[in-house]
């Protein structure tokens, strides 16, 4: 068996990579749990009151968040600190406009089918419940590269901060894109 | 230096003001919204979930994350506090600190757990209720298992942390900092699973089962918390461990060039990252059905075998867990004390990987008698004999791996052999409890706790000793006294037998388990007598050996770099090995266990590492 040879250099960013994506992988069985207990607690049936437009409306200002993200990201790798911060911060907007929309549909949902009496209901406010909480940490971490303190890691070439953060965004939308139709639109 | 500077002690003061504050604040919040100022359940975990956020702070654990977002610089090490026991108390990014420290809290945590069953046990030694009440028995024995699985969790990591890095040749774990934290937040899980005895105790055993485990007293929360804590010290070790293995390791190493030990890291850290998830979930809706009334196992609206379905997804892969890297250790000892190389490498490093992979597809069988889909049951039954094959393969590679050897018969080696006969008495009381028939027959009896008990013994409790044994002339530079391990080994291989064994016998006579009474018609009085004096048996032989470890951790003999003659990585340092393992990556060159072969080679270190190897 060929030995590779460069692994007595620590390769940091490849360490960071992989440890980032077992997280990642691990995290995201979080979300398979949930998913299947919604089939599995109640099959494919759903009200009549879900608000379908809302759902859709907040599911595509999330992908838009995540493209200004990957946008972001880009900018940062080269360096370009003004459109990396002025990308994030459109993210920033868009995640915090779609939090707007979870809570709105929350309002709906404890009049409609109320978690403590139904079982839609408490499979509806765990899963969006759970990703709510991942968006919530999704845009602290966008903050946070946001922080001046990062700009000098910025500018001498160090992007991995930014790319972990936008990694973990992309993942709470990927997610998300799993929840919709599975709460929006099977019946 | 003053106690107040050591990083447990502001970690403690800080979760404590933090837990009061939260209190405080949330009852405000409650009333301000007209409610009630006082719920118990909602208040007590928010000041559990602050107050660890706020002890995490005090302890320092993050110092280093803090002045990464400011954009200062974050070394991965700091310089260890002064003087050296001080480090082991504070948040110490080093590994084998972090080993030690995992390790005598599990067996901590052991003692505790422990003492828990014993007073049970004089309860059930005869029929009738003599000194506790029911309640009381409950919550003891709830107690004393989910405190000795944690400890089991505990102890892994201990053994894993300590020596992985060192057997891979790499100077530290992946994410030191990661690591230290996955430490640091196990000593509130234990703290919570003790608060769980005044506050009411929980009655569902260990695995909590919904419905009981929705109404049972406050102190089903606090075990709840702690096993999701421990959970998350778990998942964030296995994202550790493999990343380690797979980026760190010295050049020359291929996969089947690692150690066995390593590989049962892999298949243990795949396990954990994937399955506790599910068994965190399940927890969680139990948290979320007492504390806001959703409703996932309500009978009516939502589905009562939810629970069971995902607890046990976990907890079977869970075992593996638990016996895992146990059983890696038995095949370290086994050929360094045999001589002889290990008897089908290969074989033994996918057998676990085949454990893994087939454990993830038998949890039904924990629910035959729970009214699962008649259709599932039977597929569950050929899975559950299926996954005796690979575990089956282990045990005939250590046999081989003796047969003929030059067996030297030294404190570890005991311990290895008592772990696999044990192990296989384990196994093969599984397999009649894979079929349905009998199951139903022997499900909830002391037959499974016998089963459960000679698997964790065989994989983890043994293999541990063993391991203790092995390493701790590495870990201290002092070797342990042999007299009293050797004593130590015969009492608690003799305990085990005289308590579990009869275990068996009690099951097949109906004897239930769980339970504080049985009827004295049935004849059951002597067996439990001889299993309440074997429990005492093993807590004796316990006592040997601490006494033994604190001994001979003052006055042992000055221990070699390589009291063994091993040939892995870790024995290739000084003992105990310099702060950073290696001065230069050593260069592997052979397999692990060419024992027996004189000229063998598993790896060439650099000319400063040699030279600190012959001062000792
Ligand atoms: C790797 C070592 C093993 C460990 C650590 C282990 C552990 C356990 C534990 C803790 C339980 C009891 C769970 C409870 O509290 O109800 C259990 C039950 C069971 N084990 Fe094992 N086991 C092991 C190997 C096996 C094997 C090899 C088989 C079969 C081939 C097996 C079959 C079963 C079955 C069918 C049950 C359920 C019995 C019942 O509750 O009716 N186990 N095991
Ligand atoms: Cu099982």
């Amino acid at each position: 068996m060929a030995i590779p040879q460069d692994r007595h250099v620590e390769d940091r960013p490849a360490i960071n990579r992989l440890g980032l994506w077992l997280f990642i992988l691990s995290d995201g069985f979080l979300f398979v749990v949930l998913l299947t207990t919604r089939f599995y607690m109640q099959g494919v049936q759903r009200p009549a009151e879900v608000n379908q437009p809302l759902g859709l409306a907040i599911s595509i200002v999330l992908l838009l968040s995540s493209l200004f993200a990957y946008r972001g990201e880009t900018a940062a790798a080269y360096g370009d600190v003004k459109r990396f911060r002025r990308n994030i911060l459109v993210t920033i907007g868009l995640g915090a406009l779609f939090l707007a929309g979870v809570v709105i549909e929350w309002a709906e949902g404890f009049h409609f089918f109320p978690p403590q009496s139904t079982a839609y209901g408490t499979v509806f406010f765990t899963l969006t419940g759970f990703h709510a909480f991942h968006v919530v940490t999704g845009l602290l971490a966008l903050v946070i590269i946001l922080l001046p303190g990062q700009q000098k890691r910025l500018q001498s070439g160090n992007h991995w901060g930014v790319e972990a953060m936008v990694k973990y965004w992309h993942f709470v939308d990927v997610a998300w894109v799993f929840i919709f139709p599975t709460l929006y639109l099977v019946s | 230096m003053s106690i107040v500077s050591l990083g447990i002690v502001r970690g403690l003061m800080s979760g404590a003001l933090g837990a009061g504050l939260a209190t405080g604040l949330t009852m405000l919040a409650r009333s301000a919204l007209g409610a009630p100022a006082w719920d118990a359940g909602q208040v007590t975990t928010i000041a559990v979930f602050v107050g660890v956020f706020f002890y995490l702070g005090g302890l320092g654990a993050f110092n280093y994350w803090l002045r990464w977002i400011a954009g200062r610089p974050d070394p991965e090490h700091a310089s260890p506090p002064r003087p050296h026991w001080a480090r082991y108390f504070s948040f110490d990014t080093n590994h084998k600190t972090i080993g030690v420290q995992y390790m005598v809290t599990s067996l901590l945590v052991i003692i505790i757990a422990g003492i828990l069953q014993l007073i049970d046990r004089l309860e059930t030694a005869q029929p009738g209720m003599q000194f506790l009440s029911t309640n009381t028995y409950n919550t003891l024995m709830s107690v004393h298992g989910i405190s000795m699985l944690a400890a089991v969790l505990i102890g892994i990591a201990g053994m894993m942390n300590y020596v992985l890095p060192l057997m891979v040749g790499a100077k530290d774990m992946a994410f030191p900092r990661l690591n230290a934290l996955s430490y640091w937040i196990v000593p509130p899980a234990v703290i919570l699973l003790l608060v769980s005895l005044p506050t009411g105790g929980f009655d569902t055993g260990w695995t909590g089962y919904p419905p009981l485990s929705v109404k049972a007293p406050l102190g089903m929360q606090f075990m709840i918390l702690a096993f999701y804590i421990v959970g998350w010290s778990s998942i964030l070790g296995g994202v550790n461990f493999l990343t380690t293995i797979f980026k760190m390791r010295a050049p020359g190493m291929s996969l089947f060039r690692m150690p066995i030990f390593v590989w049962a890291v892999v298949a243990t850290s795949v396990l954990q990252i994937i399955f506790t998830q599910f068994v965190g979930i399940a927890f969680l809706m139990v948290l979320l059905q007492r504390l806001l009334g959703l409703t996932y196992f309500d009978p009516n609206t939502g589905k009562v075998l939810l629970f069971q379905h995902l607890f046990w997804f976990y907890s079977h892969p869970a075992v593996y867990i638990f016996v895992l890297p146990g059983l890696g250790v038995i095949s370290e000892v086994l050929p360094v004390f045999s001589r002889k190389p290990l008897f089908g490498y290969k074989a033994v490093a996918i057998s676990s990987l085949g454990i893994a992979g087939g454990g993830a597809l038998v949890w039904g069988h924990h629910m035959f008698a729970a009214g699962v889909e008649s259709w599932l049951v039977v597929p569950f039954m050929f899975t559950t004999s299926l996954v005796a094959v690979p575990t089956g393969v282990k045990i005939f590679s250590w046999l081989a791996t003796m047969w003929m050897g030059k067996i030297w018969l030294q404190t570890p080696m005991l311990f290895a052999i008592s772990a696999i006969a044990v192990f296989l008495i384990g196994g093969i009381t599984g397999v009649p409890q894979g079929i349905v028939p009998v199951d139903l027959y022997l499900t909830d009896t002391y037959w499974i706790v016998g089963h459960f008990h000679a698997t964790l013994f065989g994989g983890f409790v043994f293999p541990a000793m063993a391991a203790i044994y092995f390493w701790f002339p590495k870990v201290t530079g002092r070797l342990m006294g042999e007299r009293l391990g050797k004593l130590h080994w015969g009492l608690m291989t003799a305990g085990f037998l005289t308590t579990y064994m009869p275990m068996f016998w009690l099951g097949l006579n109906g004897m239930r388990r769980r339970v504080a009474d049985y009827d004295p018609a049935m004849g059951l009085g002597p067996g439990n007598v001889v299993v309440t004096v074997g429990g005492f048996l093993i807590a004796l032989s316990m006592l040997l050996f601490f006494i033994n470890l604190t001994v001979s951790l003052r006055r042992g003999a000055p221990a070699p770099a390589n009291p063994w003659g091993a040939h892995t990585l870790e024995w290739q340092v000084s003992s105990p090995p310099p702060e950073e393992n290696f001065a230069a990556p050593p260069k592997v060159v052979g397999p692990p266990y060419g024992y027996g072969a004189p000229t063998a080679v598993h790896a060439v270190l650099s000319p400063e590492d040699d030279a600190g190897r012959k001062q000792g």
